[in-house]
């Protein structure tokens, strides 16, 4: 078999098990939360009657290793169940707020990915030099300022102060593409500016490192010009580790946006998770858990497969 | 003489009488130049509403959990959705007193126990179906019952029969109530089709408006009812954005992306007075943030330490700094003069001396734990911070502990001997004591067991003579003044705002925050 198919294969089948070892992981975390569920849906205003009744409907009482494989086998259909607390099918739920999300992930990642890129050539360019030191003082900051606070700054400044996009993110079915656009352009502003930094970085650092080899000495001594010499040599043998670095910013992008969904309003994963686990329904919890354990493995899977095409070493064995 | 009056005044307001004359024919008829101004004031009102437009709304406290059954309501954002579409029997009017909805009026027998509820001729649902009695009788039964998970349960536990009557419906209690209008005003008690038994939150209801779109925790909105049987409801679409940030809702009131905001933090509320295109509205309400103490558990179980720790806090303190102003101060009763038969009782102050000498009287000298969180309300763990420090002017030793937001509600209030929280309030007196000092109450949370008090409630309800029922209320305050477990420092304000893009807001309205949660259909959008 060739070997490259036999190192994907196995890098697949590896995924694979850890997504299942993690679902296992979920299932029993969210077993030992504490507190109960019922009275979490029913809040301050639950009466001992309602509380009881509710646990009964729920049946809250089946021995956990059955319900882990029903779950299990449910999950794989595409079944992940219904919510507890509003009785809706959760995968149908969860899947508007998924595209949501990776609506707003695919923009931010547009913007950001070739712009921290661009920025990272432009800085080992200029190294040592001030377009250099700018791009990394401007990006280092927007990385060290909590993404909150960058949020409510544009909104002040561009929602509030000079009413250019809205602040509230909102969009629905009902927008068209450019409505959708123009209602996300701060949240996709701040995201970028959160991811630009450790990429730009990542690719800086990857890049001089291969600066340093022999063949770019000889790259130079043919006579090419600078950018040249780190666009075509340096920056396609430096690609592993920044591939690395973008697939993580990615993840996060899906995974970890929830601050920026409550500033801005937004209808994504990270707000319909955050407001189940409040009402402990473990259903939705786990389905989010394992929707964001499949990105997270699969976006570092994506970035593995990468670096081994990305080595010539690999692609072409002896 | 009430219609006579209503017409008076719209005559005044459509300009065809002088306000002076106005108010000396209402003096005539025995009104107060204040209640005549007021009631003029919300007739001008009406008469230069505008109908049309649409009203946008940002409100905070809902969640992709939530549910339309109006029996699972338990946030602001579920309580609004409910008020668009449905509607209880009768409604608190902005006074505060009781108006008629879906029933058109009411009468009790002479003993207070039996109430007749006679439904409003000719009025359908919004799916065309029309009201009748049964519909009553089914809702009322779907709340009721203990396999209910209604929060209305416990209104519906002092009824023993709900009967239909022709185009009426009877309601029988096992005791006297004469506050039976103000129960049926409940937010869960909205009369659905066969009592929304076949598909609780399909929605479907008498309301004036009718829901177009339902985002659960993101977005709602709501067109206009054509066949709604009132004059509620002046814009066409009515939306509602859920935006639980603080900064963000505000932001979103001052980007114009919203006409309408409730709960704008105090602490930022005059910073956002100030913008020209916005109003702050601040409304006294009867909620209240509380510090109680069981008072069966040592060593709250002696009254000396508990009245030591009410001598022991600052109040006014507390509500210039935690409230920023926007409240009033308490006086360690649930009961202020949003409540209809409210009595002044004598102000307790602080008073370190007080405090210390009913510390020693009581023989304990050990450190006090006081438990808190963030969410018990909005700055309690600061509101502990000043009462240790008051309380340790005294010589009182209070150690706080913060507990986590999760799971407070049901591990630590209601459990734990000593902590903060919050009330809502009720719309009367009745209602507040039954929810929680009765003693066999569910929610008495200060553990408070007086047989005294108890006799003195239940005789109350069936007291018809308002003048006898007032003095039973203030006795009662009294009661839990002295001997509860109650410290209430403090009663909240319900701080809206809205912009100039719509008018019509009714300054001093009864019940809960944003005009008892109808400023979205009363006010209109500008010319």
């Amino acid at each position: 078999m060739n070997p490259i198919v036999k190192l994907l294969a196995q890098r697949i089948a590896l995924s694979l098990l850890l997504l299942l070892m993690i679902s296992v992981v979920i299932f029993v975390g969210t077993m030992i939360l504490p507190g109960d569920v019922a009275q979490s849906i029913l809040g301050q205003s639950a009466t001992p009657e309602a509380l009881a009744n509710l646990r009964a409907e729920l049946g809250l009482n089946d021995p956990p290793v059955a319900r882990y494989f029903q779950w299990l086998f449910g999950a794989l259909q595409g079944d992940l169940g219904t919510a507890l607390t509003s009785g809706q099918d959760i995968t149908s739920a969860i899947g508007s707020r998924l595209s949501n999300t990776l609506f707003l992930a695919f923009w931010a990642a547009l913007i950001a990915v070739p712009l921290a890129i661009f920025l990272g050539l432009l800085a080992v360019r200029y190294k040592d030099r001030w377009p250099d030191k700018l791009i990394s003082a401007v990006t280092l900051a927007s990385i060290s300022i909590p993404e909150f606070l960058i949020g409510y700054v544009l909104m002040y400044l561009i929602a509030v102060k000079l009413r250019w996009f809205p602040s509230v993110a909102m969009i629905n079915d009902s927008m068209n593409l450019w409505q959708k656009l123009n209602s996300i352009a701060l949240p996709v502003a701040v995201l970028t500016l959160v991811v630009l930094a450790h990429m730009m970085r990542m690719t800086r650092a990857a890049i001089l490192n291969v600066m340093q080899s022999a063949y770019i000495e000889t790259a130079e001594l043919k006579g090419l010009s600078t950018f040249n010499v780190i666009w075509r040599h340096a920056f396609p043998n430096s690609i592993a580790p920044i591939v690395n670095v973008v697939m993580l910013n990615l993840a996060y992008l899906v995974v970890g946006v929830v601050v920026i969904e409550v500033v801005f309003v937004y209808p994504g994963m990270g707000q319909y998770l955050v407001d189940h686990v409040s009402k402990r329904d473990v259903p939705v919890v786990q389905a989010c858990g394992l929707i964001f354990a499949a990105v997270y493995i699969g976006l570092n899977m994506i970035a593995d497969i990468v670096s081994i095409l990305s080595n010539p070493r690999l692609r072409h064995p002896k | 003489m009430n219609d006579y009056l209503k017409h008076l005044a719209q005559e005044a307001a459509l300009g065809r009488m002088g306000r002076r004359e106005f108010l000396g024919r209402a003096a005539a008829l025995g009104v107060t130049a204040l209640g005549a101004n007021t009631l003029l004031s919300t007739a001008v009102k009406a008469a230069g509403a505008q109908k049309g437009g649409t009203i946008k709304v940002g409100l905070q406290g809902g969640s992709t959990t939530d549910s339309l059954d109006p029996a699972l309501a338990t946030n602001q954002v579920a309580q609004s959705v409910i008020r668009l579409w449905g509607e209880p029997l009768v409604e608190l009017s902005d006074d505060g007193g009781i108006e008629g909805k879906v029933a058109e009026s009411y009468e009790a027998s002479a003993d207070a126990k039996t109430w007749t509820f006679k439904i409003r001729s000719g009025i359908t649902f919004s799916n065309g179906q029309p009201v009748t009695a049964a519909d009553v009788v089914a809702t009322m039964d779907r709340h009721s019952g203990e396999d209910t998970k209604s929060g209305a349960l416990g209104i519906m536990r002092s009824i023993v029969s709900v009967k239909a009557d022709g185009d009426s419906v009877v309601i029988e209690l096992d005791n006297p109530n004469a506050d039976l209008p103000f129960l049926m005003t409940d937010y869960h008690l909205i009369i659905q089709p066969g009592g929304g038994k076949d598909d609780p939150a399909a929605a479907i209801g008498t309301g004036p408006y009718v829901l177009k779109d339902v985002d659960m925790g993101v977005r709602f909105v709501a067109e206009k009812n054509p066949n709604y049987w009132g004059d509620l409801g002046n814009a066409d679409t009515i939306e509602y954005v859920v935006i639980n940030d603080n900064t963000a809702r505000v932001a979103a009131l001052q980007a114009g992306q919203v006409d309408m905001i409730d709960r704008v933090p105090p602490r930022t509320a005059k910073l956002v007075a100030r913008a020209p295109n916005i109003s702050v509205h601040s409304t006294a309400g009867p909620g209240h943030y509380v510090f109680i103490m069981h008072c069966d558990t040592d060593p709250f179980a002696n009254n000396d330490v508990r009245l030591a720790l009410k001598y022991g806090i600052d109040r006014q303190d507390m509500v210039d700094k935690i409230l920023n102003g926007f409240g009033s101060v308490g006086n360690d009763t649930p009961i202020n003069a949003s409540y209809p038969l409210f009595t002044q009782l004598e102000q307790r102050e602080y008073d370190p001396d007080k405090a210390k000498f009913h510390m020693e009287k009581s023989g304990y000298d050990g450190p006090i734990l006081l438990r808190t969180s963030d969410n018990s309300f909005p700055g309690a763990p600061d509101a502990a911070a000043l009462f240790q420090q008051t309380c340790a002017t005294a010589g009182i030793d209070l150690e706080i502990k913060r507990e986590p937001n999760d799971g407070y509600w049901s591990e630590v209030w209601n459990a734990q001997p000593f902590c903060t929280s919050y009330w809502g309030g009720r719309p009367t007196q009745d209602q507040m004591f039954t929810t929680a000092y009765l003693s066999s109450a569910d929610w008495n949370d200060t553990r408070f067991n007086s047989a005294q008090f108890d006799e003195l409630l239940i005789a109350a309800r069936g007291e018809l003579d308002t003048a006898k029922r007032t003095q039973m209320y203030a006795d009662m305050s009294t009661m839990v003044h002295n001997d509860g477990g109650l410290i209430c420092p403090m009663f909240n304000d319900f701080v809206d705002a809205t912009s100039d893009r719509i008018e019509g807001w009714v300054e001093g309205t009864k019940g809960y925050a944003l005009m008892n949660g109808y400023a979205p259909h009363k006010m209109w959008v500008k010319a």
